[in-house]
Order: C-alpha cells, then sequence, then structure tokens
C-alpha cells in the first residue's frame, strides 16, 4: 500500500476539536461569525469596567439628545447615556441565555437519544406528545409561566431551558436513529457490547456533533426570545439595562431620537447574526448539512 | 462521420488546500460518432465520470476547466449561456445517473415526470403528451405502461426505475446518451436486461453514447469502443474487442486479470497499490508504481498516446511486450479443507420481518403473511466456504443477521460446534459471540467515523481477551500486519483511508477476535474490481492459516465461484439448490440458477447473456408451491403453486428443490 502523503496520525479529541475550529476560522461565515460573537461575549465581561456613565444616571437637561462628543450615541427619554446602556445591555441576556442553553441542549438531547433508541410504539406516542407542544405558539407558553412564577433570572432561566429543549429532543432522535441504523452499531451489537458501552462509544460521539451545531441554533432564538420578553416587560425589569427593554422604551420617540433604537437593535441583530454564522459553519466544518434539514 | 460529442485537449482540476492546481482530467481528447458507443473505465477517482459531464459541459462544485474544449454538434458547451444549456441538456443530449431512484421526484407520479420531459423538451402538442407517455413506458419494456404512469417512484423497483430514467431521457429524442454506471447496484438479472435494451436502443436511434462504468463486464455488452482512463488520462483506448482481447497496456491487463470470471476456478489476480492522488502523479508515467513492466525510463519521461500494434492507441513505452504478457499469470488456487466435522448447523430456520397488526395481536392471531425465509437447513463443515446467492431480497443478509444474533428468528435452530446458540445476542454467552464475527458489506458504514483504527481493534480485543496497555497496542498493530497494513495505520480515522483499506481494517476487527466462523455479507461489492480481488486473496490468504469457516454473501457469482466450496441458492427465503461449487456450476441445476448464471457478464464482446426470466421483482414469497413459481421459464403447471416441490439429488451432496424431474432438468 502506498503512504499517503503528509496527512496528521494525530487524531485525539483535542486535535479533532482544533481541527474543527482552524475550519470554522477558515470559512467567511465562521471567520466573521465567531469574531462577533467573541466581541460580544468579552464586552458584555468587562463593559462594567469600561462604560463612559453610570446607567442609571439620568440627566434631566439633555433628554432626547443625538449623538455628540460627550454622548457618542446620544441620550434617552430620562437622559442616560445610550452608549453606556448598549454596552452593558446584553449582559442579562448573555448571562440567562448562556446557561439556559446548554441546559437544553442537555436535557432536550438526552431524551431525544432515548426515545430514538427506545423506539417503537412509545416513541411514536410520546413524539406526538412533544409535536402537540411545539404546535403552540412560544409566546403563550411562556407568558403562561412567567405570569404564574414572575419573572427574574431565577423563573427566566428554567423556563427557557424547558421551552427551547422541546424541539432538541426531535432533533436527537432524529440523530439517534440515523445512527443506530447504521451497520458499526449493529457490529458492536453482534460482537456482544452492553447497551450502555455502545451508546457511550458507538452513538454519542455521532450525535453530539449534531447537538452542538442545534446548540448553537437554539442559542441564537433563545436570545431572540428573552430579548421579546423584554420588550414586552416581562424579562429585565428597570432600570437594569437591556437591548429588548431599551427598543421598548425608545420606540415611542423613534421618528425624532432614532438613536434610542438603533444602538440596541444593531448590537442585539450582530450578535444573533454572529451566532447564526457559526452555527452555520460549525455545520459545514462537521459535515452536517442543516440546509437539508427541516427549521424546527 | 463527424463527430457528435467533440471533447478536445480538456483538462479539468481544482484548487487544492496547498494553492497548487491539482489536475483531475489531463488533456484528454475524446470523439463521438452518432450510432458509436463508448465505453470509459477505470477506477474510482480515474475521472471517467467527470470527463462525461464534462461533455454536457458540467463540472461539478469546485472544479475549474483549465484548457481545451467540449462540443456537442459543433456548440462549444463551455460558452453557453444558462439558457441554451438548459435547452441542450435533456433534450438533445440527455444523462442516466447511477442512481435513478434518487432522481426521480418521490413526490410526482412516473406520468406527471415523463410528461414535464415532454413539455420542456419536446416538440409534441401537449394533447398528445399522454399517449407518448405511454408509448415510451412500453418502449423501455416496463409490463402494463398504464398502470405505471400512476404510481410513484417508490412503488417501483430498482430496475423498473432505471428503465423510467431512461424513457425520461428519451423524452426528447435526444441525439446523444450519457450513462454513469447506470447499472450499478442492480441485481444480475436486472442489469443484464437494462443492457440488453440500451443495445437496442442505441442501434434503432443511431444514437451517440458515452457508457461510464467499472464493470468491464457492461462494457463488453452495450460499447463499440472503450477509452480506459487511469489517474485523470487516457492510457488505452480502442476497439472493445482489442481492448478486451489483447489489452496494450499494463494497467488494462492488471484490470481484466482482477475480474473474477465464472469459468475461472482459480482467485482473480489483484492490482496492487492504488493510483496516484491527483496532482501527485510525478513527472514520468502515473502507473509505473503499480507496473509489472516499469523501466527506468517510466518514471523519469512521460509516455505519449501512440498507436499500438494491436489496433488502438496506447499510453505506454512497452505496449508491445505488454500484449504478449497477457494470460500469463494465473491466480492462486482457493485454499480447500476437507474435515468432516460440522462448525455450524441451521436446522429449519424461519426468519419473519412481519409484525402481528394490532387487531390481530388484540384476538391473538398470528399473522397470516408467510415468512420472509423459511426452512433453511444447511450444515456447514469446519474450515468450508459456504457460498450465498441470490437476487436482492432472497433473505441472504437476514440469514446472516440471524446466525449473529441480531435478528432472532421465528423458528428453527442456530447450532455451533455442537453448542445450541441462543437466538438474541444479549443472551449469548462471551464464547459463543467471539465464536461468529459479522464482516458487512460497507466499510463507510460498519467503521464508526470517529473512531481511530487503533479504537476499532481495540474493541474486540479488550473485549474478548481483556487485553490492555501495551499489549493491546501490539497486538492491534499485530492483526492489522495480517491484512497487509503498517502499523502507522493504527492512528488513522476510516475518513483517510481509501476503501479497500477500510474493508481490512473491517476484516481486521471480525478476525481480531479468532473465530471459528466468519460472515461476510457481500463485502466487495462495494469496492472497485482491482482491490476486490486483493480483499479476495485476503481472505482466501486468512483462512489458510487460521482454518476459518466462511459463509460469504454474494450476488456475484463468479465471486462466489472463486472463493466457495458449496453453494445454496435462495429464491424469497428459500432454498432452491445446494451443492457443491462445482455441481451447481456445471451440473443440473434449478430454472433459477439457470437464470442467475445466464445473466452474468463476461468481459468479453463474444459472450451474451441468456435472458431466460423477466426481471420483475417480487415483494413477497407466494404462500404455497415453489418460491419461483410467478418467474420460472420453465413452469410446469398448477403443481408449481400449489405443492412444495421435493428435494432432489443428482450427485452425492447435490440437491435440487424443483417439480421438473431431473432428466428433464438435465436435458435443456
Amino acid at each position: 500500500m502506498t503512504e499517503i502523503a503528509a496527512t496528521s496520525t494525530e487524531n485525539t479529541r483535542l486535535q479533532r476539536a482544533l481541527g474543527v475550529l482552524r475550519d470554522v476560522m477558515a470559512r467567511p461565515s465562521g471567520a466573521i461569525g465567531l469574531t462577533l460573537v467573541t466581541f460580544h461575549v468579552i464586552l458584555a465581561i468587562i463593559s462594567p469596567w469600561i462604560v463612559p456613565y453610570d446607567y442609571r444616571a439620568m440627566d434631566s437637561l439633555s433628554m432626547l439628545n443625538g449623538p455628540s462628543g460627550a454622548h457618542w450615541l446620544g441620550t434617552d427619554h430620562l437622559g442616560r447615556d445610550v452608549l453606556t446602556r448598549v454596552l452593558l445591555g446584553g449582559r442579562e441576556a448573555l448571562l440567562v441565555t448562556g446557561i439556559a442553553t446548554p441546559v437544553a441542549v442537555i436535557w432536550g438531547g438526552l431524551l431525544g437519544i432515548f426515545f430514538g433508541l427506545v423506539g417503537g410504539r412509545l416513541d411514536e406516542v410520546l413524539m406526538r406528545v412533544v409535536d402537540a407542544f411545539l404546535s403552540l405558539p412560544w409566546i403563550l407558553k411562556m407568558l403562561v409561566l412567567i405570569v404564574t412564577f414572575g419573572t427574574g433570572i431565577e423563573v427566566l432561566i428554567p423556563t427557557l431551558a424547558f421551552f427551547y429543549g422541546i424541539p432538541v429532543i426531535r432533533i436527537a432522535r432524529a440523530a439517534t436513529h440515523d445512527v443506530v441504523a447504521r451497520d458499526f452499531v449493529s457490529a458492536a451489537r453482534a460482537r456482544g457490547h452492553g447497551r450502555i458501552t455502545v451508546i457511550r462509544r458507538e452513538l454519542l460521539p455521532n450525535v453530539l456533533d449534531t447537538l452542538m451545531v442545534e446548540g448553537a441554533m437554539r442559542w441564537s432564538w433563545m436570545l431572540l426570545a428573552f430579548s421579546s420578553l423584554s420588550f414586552l416587560g416581562f424579562g429585565v425589569s428597570p432600570p437594569t439595562p437591556d437591548w429588548g427593554l431599551m427598543i421598548a422604551d425608545a420606540r415611542g420617540f423613534m421618528s425624532f431620537a432614532p438613536w434610542g433604537v438603533l444602538g440596541p437593535v444593531i448590537a442585539l441583530s450582530s450578535l444573533i447574526i454572529g451566532i447564526n454564522l457559526t452555527a452555520d459553519a460549525l455545520a459545514k466544518a462537521l459535515g452536517i448539512d442543516r440546509a437539508q434539514k427541516a427549521p424546527v | 462521420m463527424s463527430a457528435l460529442i467533440d471533447i478536445r485537449d480538456i483538462s479539468v482540476g481544482f484548487a487544492g488546500r496547498d494553492g497548487r492546481t491539482r489536475e483531475v482530467l489531463r488533456n484528454i481528447d475524446l470523439a463521438v460518432t452518432p450510432g458509436e458507443c463508448v465505453g470509459l473505465v477505470g477506477e474510482s477517482g480515474s475521472g471517467k465520470s467527470t470527463l462525461a459531464l464534462a461533455a454536457m459541459g458540467y463540472l461539478k462544485r469546485g472544479l475549474r476547466l483549465l484548457n481545451g474544449s467540449a462540443a456537442f454538434n459543433g456548440i462549444d458547451m463551455f460558452a453557453q449561456s444558462r439558457q441554451e444549456l438548459e435547452r441542450i441538456r435533456g433534450g438533445q443530449l440527455a444523462l442516466i445517473p447511477q442512481n435513478s431512484g434518487q432522481s426521480l421526484t418521490p413526490t410526482l407520479r412516473v406520468g406527471a415526470q415523463l410528461g414535464e420531459a415532454l413539455r420542456l423538451h419536446s416538440a409534441l402538442p401537449a394533447d398528445r403528451h399522454a399517449a407518448k407517455v405511454v408509448e415510451l413506458l412500453g418502449h423501455v419494456r416496463l409490463p402494463d405502461p398504464e398502470s405505471i404512469v400512476q404510481r410513484f417512484p417508490h412503488e417501483l423497483s430498482g430496475g423498473q426505475q432505471q428503465r423510467v430514467a431512461i424513457a425520461m431521457a428519451l423524452a426528447g429524442e435526444p441525439e446523444a446518451l450519457l450513462l454513469d454506471e447506470p447499472t450499478t447496484g442492480l441485481d444480475v438479472t436486472t442489469q443484464a436486461h437494462i443492457l440488453e435494451l440500451l443495445r437496442d436502443i442505441t442501434t434503432e436511434r443511431g444514437m451517440a453514447m458515452v457508457y461510464v462504468s467499472h464493470d468491464l463486464g457492461a462494457i463488453a455488452r452495450v460499447c463499440t469502443r472503450v477509452v480506459v482512463m487511469y489517474a485523470g488520462e487516457v492510457v488505452l483506448e480502442g476497439s472493445t474487442r482489442h481492448v478486451l482481447k489483447s489489452p496494450a497496456h499494463p494497467y488494462a491487463q492488471g484490470l481484466l486479470a482482477s475480474i473474477p470470471k465464472l469459468d475461472d476456478t482459480t482467485l482473480p489476480i489483484a492490482l496492487d497499490g492504488r493510483p496516484p492522488a491527483p496532482g501527485d502523479a510525478g513527472a514520468g508515467c502515473a502507473f509505473a508504481d503499480r507496473c509489472a513492466l516499469v523501466r527506468d525510463r517510466c518514471r523519469s519521461t512521460r509516455p505519449q498516446l501512440v498507436p499500438s500494434e494491436s489496433g488502438g492507441t496506447a499510453r505506454c513505452f512497452f505496449a508491445r511486450e505488454a500484449g504478449r504478457q497477457q494470460g500469463r499469470t494465473i491466480g492462486a488456487a482457493p485454499v480447500r479443507f476437507s474435515s468432516g466435522e460440522t462448525m455450524l448447523d441451521l436446522d429449519g430456520l424461519s426468519i419473519s420481518y412481519a409484525r402481528p397488526r394490532l387487531l390481530d395481536q388484540l384476538l391473538g392471531r398470528g399473522t397470516d403473511v408467510p415468512p420472509t425465509v423459511d426452512d433453511i437447513s444447511i450444515s456447514i463443515g469446519k474450515g468450508e466456504t459456504l457460498g450465498l446467492v441470490g437476487e436482492s431480497g432472497s433473505g441472504k443478509s437476514t440469514i446472516l443477521k440471524t446466525i449473529a444474533g441480531l435478528l432472532p428468528p421465528a423458528g428453527g435452530a442456530v447450532t455451533a460446534g455442537n453448542q445450541a446458540l441462543p437466538h438474541a445476542v444479549e443472551q449469548r454467552a462471551p464464547g459463543q459471540l467471539r465464536q461468529i464475527q459479522l464482516i458487512f458489506q460497507n466499510p463507510d458504514d460498519s467503521l464508526n467515523p470517529r473512531h481511530t483504527v487503533a479504537d476499532i481493534l481495540e474493541q474486540p480485543l479488550k473485549l474478548y481477551f481483556g487485553l490492555a496497555g501495551d499489549k493491546l497496542r501490539s497486538r492491534s498493530a499485530e492483526i492489522l500486519d495480517r491484512v497487509r497494513l503498517g502499523a502507522h495505520y493504527l492512528d488513522r480515522l476510516p475518513s483517510q483511508l481509501s476503501g479497500g483499506e477500510k474493508q481490512r481494517v473491517a476484516i481486521a476487527r471480525a478476525f481480531a477476535a479468532g473465530p471459528e466462523i466468519v460472515l461476510c455479507d457481500e463485502v466487495t461489492s462495494a469496492l472497485d474490481v482491482s482491490v476486490q480481488a486483493a480483499v479476495l486473496d485476503l481472505l482466501n490468504d486468512l483462512k489458510k492459516t487460521q482454518g476459518t469457516t466462511y459463509i460469504f454473501v454474494s450476488h456475484d457469482l463468479a465471486v462466489v465461484r472463486a472463493l466457495a466450496d458449496r453453494v445454496a441458492v435462495l429464491y424469497q427465503g428459500r432454498l432452491c439448490e445446494i451443492g457443491q461449487t462445482d455441481q451447481v456450476f456445471e451440473g443440473e441445476s434449478h430454472p433459477y440458477t439457470k437464470v442467475l448464471l445466464g445473466a452474468v457478464l463476461e468481459p468479453d464482446p463474444d459472450a451474451a447473456p441468456t435472458l431466460a426470466a423477466d426481471d420483475i421483482v417480487e415483494r413477497a414469497p407466494p404462500a404455497s408451491g415453489c418460491p419461483f413459481q410467478r418467474r420460472c421459464p420453465r413452469r410446469l403447471g398448477e403443481i408449481c403453486d400449489t405443492d412444495t416441490p421435493p428435494w432432489q439429488s443428482p450427485e452425492a451432496g447435490h440437491f435440487i428443490r424443483c417439480h421438473i424431474s431431473l432428466e428433464d432438468l438435465n436435458a435443456a
């Protein structure tokens, strides 16, 4: 047999992760997306130390002022600095979704893998329950819970994690079905490996790729949901700055003071676009063609 | 006559990771005149499909035209606008792809799809389309075209889908057809029928055809001229007779020698090594590394295509010598063991996929569906190789799965080495599990893409022998060496291996357990012929050293002939015939065996297949009588439908299950 020239013979897990990262960065969508996400995350961490003003400081003399040397993005209807509030406005959203996303992917993923493995009639029945759940508008379900249990992080995180884990069940189940049907699983069973070994060694590594991409997608959806809740007044409570809340507050003055809306909108959409681009590049780097899958 | 398809000096390439342009096609000329069928052959990766698609002005994503032109009917295909290409493609120039089941729209009825092809590519008025659709379906010899019109693609068999694809290609009254492996993946009988159809269509319509295939048997049947490709170059071109009977290039010879032939009882000769990756061919001849005739000159200078004395042109300095080499080498003889001991015994095995319906379950009724596999009793001796043959759906793989414990049987017993095996794999003892190993058809599917070769080999070693640490590693390397792969393969992932290397790893995994019985499920059908020969050789060698018992499932009778001691012929999950290989292949045989043998294609332009039975596909076995009753060309009458045929034995160890008397079977 001839040698394969210049193939890396190191195939450890770290090597693979680095390889995937390199592949993501080599794609334009991945490079732009990952840069945007990293920028937002770093900003969220260091923003309390770099903001020019106190986010609560009102100034009755300069309300709804346009951008100037003192206030780069102008001021809002209470005379607070918009730049300060935009810089701080993503912290809450990133914290809540940053915790809720992994929780959603883990519980949804585990349940999905379980359904996929069990198969048969139980799986069919349970999946119809999942379908019924998905058919309700998300905002309705979420508002019911929030109205019942109140707002605040301790309610928002489990609520988002719960609702956004349900579509993950579907994806994980489908991925499991795909892998279970493949011959290497049959081969492991025929050798006589235990069920747990087959799941851990043969199934999980292959399903995890799909779950990772799915997690990135869920994250962007969840950010949008969190901001929508804030917009409606069920998310972050004032005076804590939040993009959704800021858009809600400033939208009344949009016709003559558009900077109040523009700042948080650009911040929020750049983060969401960044996550989506990263997810896209990640899917391609991992060889999962998301374009062919249903958007549920 | 002027050429209809005229490709001149074409080079196609892609930008590699290092930024260098890597050529997939290198300076190829190809001209095809009306009424001519040109076959493009070569191993996978030789550029044959790329060349055929380039004739349509189409390149796969990432590929670029580097040089040359492709003209159709005098029109430069790479200079046309999108609209112009759309008009020509599918109309005057049609493509029939490999897997037409995937190229038909699943949600459209056959009639609607053909109607659309007519609307786009035919001048016929719309009110005559319906009649034309039926006519086209009749033309491709589909039985009962009026009812086919109403069906969806998934309701048709693979062969029928391929016929619909051909009908669709014919809808625009094309002047030229491009066929990309149109019969790969079909049963032998279906393949033979499709090839006859294609032959007749070309002669009737005087079309130009480009036929891409790795199967020289198919090429021999339809093509008038053959172009052999290697590493993106044409290495040999000539009439089918010249190329197949006196190939003037060592590569073409190697390819021919690697094909198992029905009348050959030795193993085919493997073509070692593999072609250079695109762009990696050095200054000399691309085939130099694998060539038996290689001299210094071959490594430094690239040979040109020159006329050879046997006709045609060859890219070889020693074409004359190569021509004389032909037919000198003889393949290895298959290893034969003769011990009286029984290793594996299948007794009255019956397997059913049908699940009882809910209502039947509630009422405690069984299903009235006949089982998928029924009444299989075979006993296999220690060290014996049993070939299991039949068309797809005959239950070959199902039987292997049941022996391996993956699919519990509905009835019967499996005994291995005097021990009755529990039906389910979970209930089997470790020793019983180790004893039987299964090798799957497609290594892409049977090797976990996330595991390195070391991970893959260590699993059975840890499980059955409890090895760990250095011992585990050195044992893995040892096993890898036995399948002729070096220890440096241990840290590779399956995606970093070629198809043949992957299958070796899968074989190594099975042998790591030190099994007594190895079940081979179409282990070579996903591989190139040259690689297939190497894998067969390996299996034969392993049997020599390990004394393993094989059950070898294949739809390729020539492969079975080369390897098996005994052959069992299955139809619809029922045994038709069983006997020593020579008895089955040469003596009296069951009408179904005759049909199978007749459909085998030989890489010989003079050999014509005999098409005895229709190639219709049955979905379920008949409730009573002979399983082959509906397709049998020698049907006796009602007795075939009602009575299960008796076993008849013309010779010791040879059994045929048929109502026709042995004398009559012999006479035909």
